[in-house]
């Protein structure tokens, strides 16, 4: 049916986390407001806007659905689909990807969630599958864990049945012929059917096909190819190890990857270094593959991964810091090289990403 | 207690805004009529409203989409986002007006719903509110995990314990839970947050809470139930009832009712405001708001809504008939009526409905369009007049203390309001009824509320006896 085509040059994508006050567990100390303050649109407001003027292709938006008590960092967070949806009609071309469980949520309710927030985001919307098995969300929703094994079935099943929701209206179902006095051509609405190991949905959906058709799916490396996802996100303990676990992504069956780098850079006189030390003096900060420098130094960190992999996910250490030295210094010198072209505003996602727009599975061909 | 609506009033009338998103009564057929869908379309509607000071943006919620003789129901609007995303998205371009996401108790889980409305409520600065309700049909169930689960007798049951768990999440962060300062040796305080245990007949869970109160303590509950359960369900929880009472008479009534139920739930008697559902139908003159009052109707109760109403009850096809002409006088195929997956109806003896309903139709001299218009128009035939007309009806409504507000469902979208809001606002406001600026930041005080009841001094030890359960 409608499907896009794919352009020959592809934008290489900077994707940024925005979660708390920066990915380091002591970010909120360096934050350029009270701890108080953090858990409000504000904040959200400053940063998702700092960033889609940036022209970072997409925000990331952590979600968590149990308490660690153990951190001295950040332990409340605003529901990831709403702070993305709540950054949506304040910003212009930055793709807005929350994650959302699978194990212990309601998928329809899920479904229906990234639906909208598609629709607020005039088709900018994607969704960052997890599946964490916590006896603790488990708990929380009077179930039990999955059986050791079960968790990747079971969110790939999840993901199977969103996007049969996301296709149960064809995308010309609103009809409004006045003639006949049908606002819908029922014949264009079909029951999503799906029949899991755990769960099934009747549908069909109870909002429109998303304007994309389909959202962006992007998903941890590890849960592919069991998940039908869009995008790999690749981890790896140095960068030197992430070409190639990207290139193995991408062999698993994902058509795009990204790898996934912290990031902590020289800023206002101090050294990354220094910055890192003092940080770390409060608690460890335990992430992945991490880039410790200048900017001149990721710049060319970056070109090198680019050669391996579809983009990046930036996770600043501390956003208030970290943040503008990328928005200053590290994208506009991606974008001269000629690498990196900022996403144009009123894009799709997918346009973005340069994936076609899918047809409609029960459409008739 | 023939006075007690007297004093529940103060004076004034608020409105709020329902956009239905489902429903004959929204106009498609009008070339004004816009998007269901498009999110310009409730941007629009919300700053509309709050131009005109609303106190509340309601969206509804229904968790399958209706079927009509075991097909889709094709002839009015449907297709709707998600309550809470698309009120979180609103919360971002406005800064006054209360969002009201209607949510069901029955197809949710209190961990994750309690904390969505959470998560809104510190999005928008204190404006959340949840409208309670509940669903128990196997039918909608098909779309969830659990399935249909839920005797029909034991939905206020489920209710009640999720609503308590809920106000027990809300209450488990201490105040001062956060850091003060960025020295401090951890954001969140050690013990700070209670884990909330609640194990009865609907829930087996241990929660702990993952979001501080926002600036108004808990998202403001409106609740909606008619029968005797759903108002004393109204008075022991929620703060507002978005009731099915408009009427002057009537609503004053069913005031006295609520004030009284109140009193006897241990509250003050104006503890639990009124907003009842209301249509306006305005122009400049009383003919202009008559002659456009008849058009909307045949708009919404067009010849096949008119005959598919009548298929609902009949339990088959009714298409050979006139919907100019009267009643079908065939008996229905059903004993038992089957109304439109996903309606709020019940089962009645379709024959004896039908015979009453044939009868009543004749007397009246009704056609079938006349009649299905009139029937499907439960709340009474809306207000309709010219601004002036109506602005000194709303004053009379604001004088008696009958309601609080009116819940405005606009028959038209994204246009719906502009006259309401153009025109009627500031002749209220010249009449002293209506506010001219918002009096507070968040919701609870724009609408005249205490705090939770879980959260005053005086109540609090009642509220915890009643739900020690929850730990």
């Amino acid at each position: 049916m409608t499907s896009t085509p794919v352009p020959e040059f592809r934008s290489r994508v900077i994707a940024l986390e925005l979660d708390g006050d920066g990915a380091h567990p002591a970010s909120w100390r360096k934050a350029h407001h009270d701890p108080q303050a953090l858990l409000g649109g504000q904040r959200i407001r400053e940063t998702v806007q700092a960033a889609d003027i940036a022209g970072f292709h997409a925000a990331t938006f952590k979600d968590s659905r149990v308490v660690d008590p153990g951190s001295t960092g950040i332990a409340g967070r605003i529901d990831a689909i709403q702070r993305a949806a709540f950054a949506a009609p304040i910003t212009r071309s930055i793709g807005l990807v929350p994650e959302a469980g699978t194990l212990f949520t309601e998928p329809f309710h899920v479904a229906t969630q990234l639906a909208s927030l598609d629709y607020s985001s005039l088709g900018r919307a994607g969704w960052l599958v997890t599946a964490d098995n916590l006896a603790k969300e488990a708990r929380s929703v009077g179930r039990t864990q999955l059986p050791e094994g079960e968790a990747v079935s079971e969110a790939a099943d999840v993901v199977q049945a969103s996007r049969r929701l996301w296709d149960s209206w064809e995308d010309d179902a609103v009809i409004r012929d006045v003639a006949t006095g049908r606002y819908l051509d029922r014949d264009k609405l079909h029951y999503a059917d799906f029949d899991g190991e755990r769960f099934s949905v009747k549908g069909p959906s109870i909002i429109p096909r998303p304007l994309q058709g389909q959202l962006v799916v992007f998903a941890p490396a590890e849960l592919i190819p069991a998940v039908e996802a869009d995008v790999a996100l690749v981890s790896a303990d140095t960068t030197d190890d992430l070409p190639q676990a990207a290139q193995a992504a991408a062999s698993a069956g994902a058509p795009r990857t990204l790898v996934e780098l912290d990031v902590i850079l020289d800023s206002r006189g101090q050294t990354a270094e220094d910055r890192l030390a003092e940080l770390d003096s409060y608690e460890e900060w335990t992430g992945g593959a991490r880039y410790v420098g200048n900017a001149e130094g990721l710049v060319e960190l970056l070109t090198t991964l680019f050669a391996a992999a579809d983009g990046v996910r930036l996770k600043p250490a501390v956003l208030d810091v970290d943040l503008p030295e990328l928005a200053n210094k590290v994208l506009p010198e991606l974008h001269r090289s000629g690498l990196v072209v900022p996403p144009l505003p009123g894009a799709t996602l997918r346009e973005t990403f340069g994936l076609p727009r899918p047809a409609n599975r029960f459409a008739a061909a | 207690m023939t006075n007690h609506h007297r004093i529940a009033g103060n004076g004034q009338i608020q409105f709020g805004v329902f956009f239905q998103g489902v429903n004959h009564t929204t106009v498609w057929k009008d070339a004004q009529s816009g998007s269901q869908t498009d999110f310009e379309s409730f941007r629009r509607v919300a700053q509309t409203a709050e131009r005109g000071l609303f106190s509340a943006f309601f969206l509804g919620e229904g968790l399958r989409l209706r079927e009509h003789l075991g097909k889709i129901h094709d002839l009015d609007v449907v297709g709707r986002p998600d309550a809470q995303t698309a009120l979180a998205a609103l919360a971002a371009i406005t800064t006054n007006i209360g969002l009201v996401a209607t949510q069901n108790t029955t197809y949710n889980d209190p961990a994750d719903l309690a904390h969505r409305l959470a998560s809104l409520d510190l999005l928008s600065g204190g404006r959340a509110a949840w409208n309670i309700v509940t669903t128990d049909n196997a039918w909608t169930g098909a779309n969830f995990r659990r399935g249909g689960f839920l005797k029909h007798e034991d939905r206020y049951v489920r209710a009640e314990a999720f609503v308590q768990t809920a106000k027990a999440i809300w209450d488990s962060w201490a105040d001062g839970a956060i850091a003060g300062s960025r020295n401090d040796p951890r954001w969140l305080r050690e013990d700070a947050i209670t884990t909330v245990k609640r194990q009865d007949e609907s829930f087996d869970v241990e929660i702990t809470g993952r979001l501080p109160r926002s600036s108004q303590q808990h998202p403001v509950l409106f609740q909606a139930g008619d029968s005797p359960d759903g108002r004393d369900f109204a008075v022991r929880n929620a703060d507002v009832i978005f009731s099915a009472h408009p009427e002057l008479e009537d609503a004053k009534k069913f005031r006295d009712d609520i004030v009284a139920r109140t009193l006897k739930a241990g509250r003050p008697a104006d503890d639990v405001k009124i907003f009842p559902g209301q249509e306006f139908i305005l122009g400049a003159t009383a003919a202009e708001a008559e002659e456009k009052h008849q058009w909307v109707r045949s708009l919404q109760v067009g010849p096949e809504t008119a005959i598919a109403y009548l298929e609902q009850f009949w339990g088959r096809t009714l298409t050979e008939y006139d919907p100019d002409g009267p009643l079908p006088d065939i008996d229905p195929l059903v004993d038992v009526t089957n109304p439109t997956r996903g309606n709020a109806f019940h089962g009645k003896s379709a024959k004896d409905l039908v015979a009453q309903w044939r009868a009543d139709a004749k007397e009246n001299g009704q056609s079938i369009r006349q009649f299905v218009a009139a029937r499907s128009r439960l709340n009474g035939r809306g207000l309709v007049g010219s601004y002036d007309d109506i602005a000194d009806k709303l004053a009379e409504y604001a004088h008696t203390g009958a309601v609080d507000g009116f819940n405005i469902t606009p028959w038209i979208v994204p246009g719906g309001l502009d006259d309401i809001v153009n025109e009627l606002v500031p002749r209220l406001q010249d009449r002293g009824v209506y506010r001219t600026e918002y009096e507070g930041t968040n919701l609870r005080e724009n609408l005249g509320l205490r705090a939770p009841l879980t959260r005053r001094g005086s109540l609090s030890s009642t509220q915890l006896t009643e739900s020690e359960e929850v730990a």
